[in-house]
């Protein structure tokens, strides 16, 4: 399941590229997007079916609803803009135009989290999944490599519904096979056995996760690593609670702020289910700042390096 | 129905109920089978944009057969279909869009006018806006992507009462000049009687052909038809009681 040999690929690509596939044979697709097509990979699907873009200019509260009233008719609409003008700009029209009537449109945005760079805070969506969660009937996906965003993206066109799919602006490294990993919505994806320490993950932070489990083997600790790529509907949450049964202690790590994320789906779950402990790593109660992306991760913890030292000192102080 | 739900809108209602009738009753082609209909996909499509005038088209809806006259007293109470702001989740025959927040609805209408082109499909957009919903940028973003769009198989009509909740449009937050606005923005544009059923039809008829998106401003009287609602923003969400339900019924049938 795992790429024995990595590569850096952009999931950016990997959105536009299957976009442009499924729009061959789908017709109902359409794309919408708000002045960003180039950074968000849109743009590809426009050059393929001129006729089925949607340039909405600066205006995304327009661009949702206009998705809405497309997807009335019967068609897929994906939009796409940053994670921060498709979500907070635009809650009400997401809210009552798209999840209320329940429509199938799909919110597929980019630049998602804390990695948006040097753009600063108004730029960084650390909030994002946590607004989609709340509303009614919305999926949240947040995949974390190119071969996943892939099937994450036809998977959404073959359901029905409202969905926000969160991609990252950074090339990420690949970390599944793309011939033998198969994206299960209803799984969590057990990267490495362990018998410590849970660690629940998903999206750019996968890999770091995945490189922090490593480290902390040198030092004595098993840990196991579950990938959750579904945020909403929760489906993982019988693998959590499984693992958590067996280690005792949970660790969430994300991208995103610690409130109201993948690190508060996890708790929500086991404070009914099967109480322990839960450490929630992520951007704390705080906005971002200017900087360069692997300065940013640093400073927020969220590199592997990082993540080992505050999980093994956490792991020390129980 | 609003007396019987003891809540609801009945000032903004009032001022609409001829453009409705006019829209139900001469102008939109929309089966009352609604789904059930072989000719479903034809329909005009409505979207009342301003979703607090509900009372006045489920109203206009049972006149015109879409469902039944007895399900209006279900207005606003628990489980009923008939929301306090149009909801399509609940399965109501007429109903094309979930509308409440406001200014929403025209971007929805430009959406579906795109799919209805993709589509070839050759029937039109009709939206009802207030005008005090005038206010919202939504809607001048749907009003700019209309025209670059080219959507001429649409045709909003802006109830012009003149009042919302905390007074009138001129004092809370004025809109005009509305027509020019409009014209600016690439709309074709006719201002009309809102009351006159014979000026609506002639604007409406006149639409057809249009190569740019068309606009009615209906100049109308909040609470239209009742002596003590009329012109008085304190009716735009409030319900009459007993008394004030038997005037208003002997003025509206005088």
């Amino acid at each position: 399941m795992l790429k024995k040999e990595t590569e850096i690929k952009s999931p950016r690509n990997a959105y536009g590229e299957t976009l442009v596939e499924l729009g061959k044979s789908n017709k109902n697709i359409v794309v919408l997007d708000a002045d960003l097509s180039c950074s968000t990979q849109t743009c590809k699907f426009h050059k393929a079916y001129p006729e089925r873009f949607f340039n909405c200019g600066i205006a995304e509260q327009d661009m949702m609803c206009t998705a809405a009233g497309l997807a009335c008719e019967g068609k897929i609409p994906f939009v796409s803009t940053f994670a921060m003008f498709a979500t907070a700009r635009c809650l009400d029209q997401i809210r009552n135009s798209i999840c209320y009537p329940k429509l199938n449109v799909k919110i597929v945005a980019t630049h998602g989290g804390i990695t948006v760079g040097e753009d600063g805070a108004s730029h960084q969506a650390l909030e994002d999944i946590s607004y989609m969660r709340s509303i009614p009937d919305m999926s949240v996906i947040v995949p974390a490599d190119y071969n996943e965003v892939k099937q994450v993206i036809k998977y959404v066109s073959e359901i029905y519904g409202p969905v926000y799919v969160r991609l990252a602006r950074t090339n990420l490294r690949t970390i599944f096979d793309e011939n033998e990993y198969v994206f299960n919505p209803e799984r969590a994806v057990k990267i490495f056995e362990g018998s410590d320490v849970t660690i629940v993950t998903n999206g750019e932070t996968l890999w770091e996760v995945m490189s922090a489990a490593k480290m902390l083997k040198e030092k004595g600790i098993s840990a196991e690593v579950l990938h959750t790529p579904v945020v909403k509907p929760f489906f993982a949450a019988a693998d959590v609670i499984e693992s958590a049964s067996k280690t005792g202690l949970v660790i969430t790590v994300e991208n995103h702020s610690v409130i109201g994320g993948l690190g508060s789906a996890v708790c929500e779950v086991l404070s009914a289910n099967y109480p322990v402990r839960v450490l929630r790593i992520g951007t704390p109660d705080c906005f971002g700042q200017s900087g360069e992306q692997r300065a940013l991760m640093e400073f927020f913890s969220l590199t592997d390096k990082r993540l080992c030292d505050t999980i093994s000192r956490y792991l020390n102080k129980l | 129905m609003i007396h019987n739900a003891k809540s609801g809108h009945p000032g903004g209602s009032l001022s609409c109920v001829e453009i409705l009738n006019v829209l139900y009753n001469k102008i939109l082609f929309v089966p009352k089978e609604w789904k059930k209909s072989p000719d479903f996909d034809k329909r005009d499509r409505f979207v009342l944009s301003k979703g607090h005038a509900s009372a006045a088209l489920y109203s206009v809806l049972a006149h015109c057969g879409f469902f039944s006259r007895e399900e209006l007293m279900t207005f606003r109470h628990l489980g009923s279909r008939l929301q306090g702001h149009p909801s399509t989740r609940l399965g109501l025959e007429g109903i094309e869009v979930s509308t409440g927040s406001l200014g929403q609805g025209l971007s929805i209408a430009c959406g579906i006018a795109l799919a209805l082109k993709l589509n070839n499909n050759p029937a039109r957009v009709f939206v009802l806006l207030g005008d005090g919903e005038m206010q919202e940028g939504n809607v001048w973003e749907a009003l700019m992507n209309a025209c670059d769009k080219k959507l001429n198989n649409m045709v909003i009509v802006i109830d012009k009462n003149n009042l919302q909740i905390d007074g009138s449009t001129d004092e809370v937050k004025s809109i005009e000049p509305l027509d020019k606005k409009l014209e600016s923005f690439g709309w074709r544009v006719v201002c009309v009687d809102g009351h006159s059923e014979e000026e609506l039809e002639k604007a409406f008829l006149s639409a057809k052909g249009s190569q740019v998106p068309f606009a009615v401003i209906a100049n109308t009287i909040k609470g239209k038809g009742v002596s003590f609602m009329e012109n008085n923003a304190g009716w735009h969400g409030k319900a009459p009681n007993d008394d004030e339900l038997k005037i208003a019924l002997e003025e509206l049938n005088a």
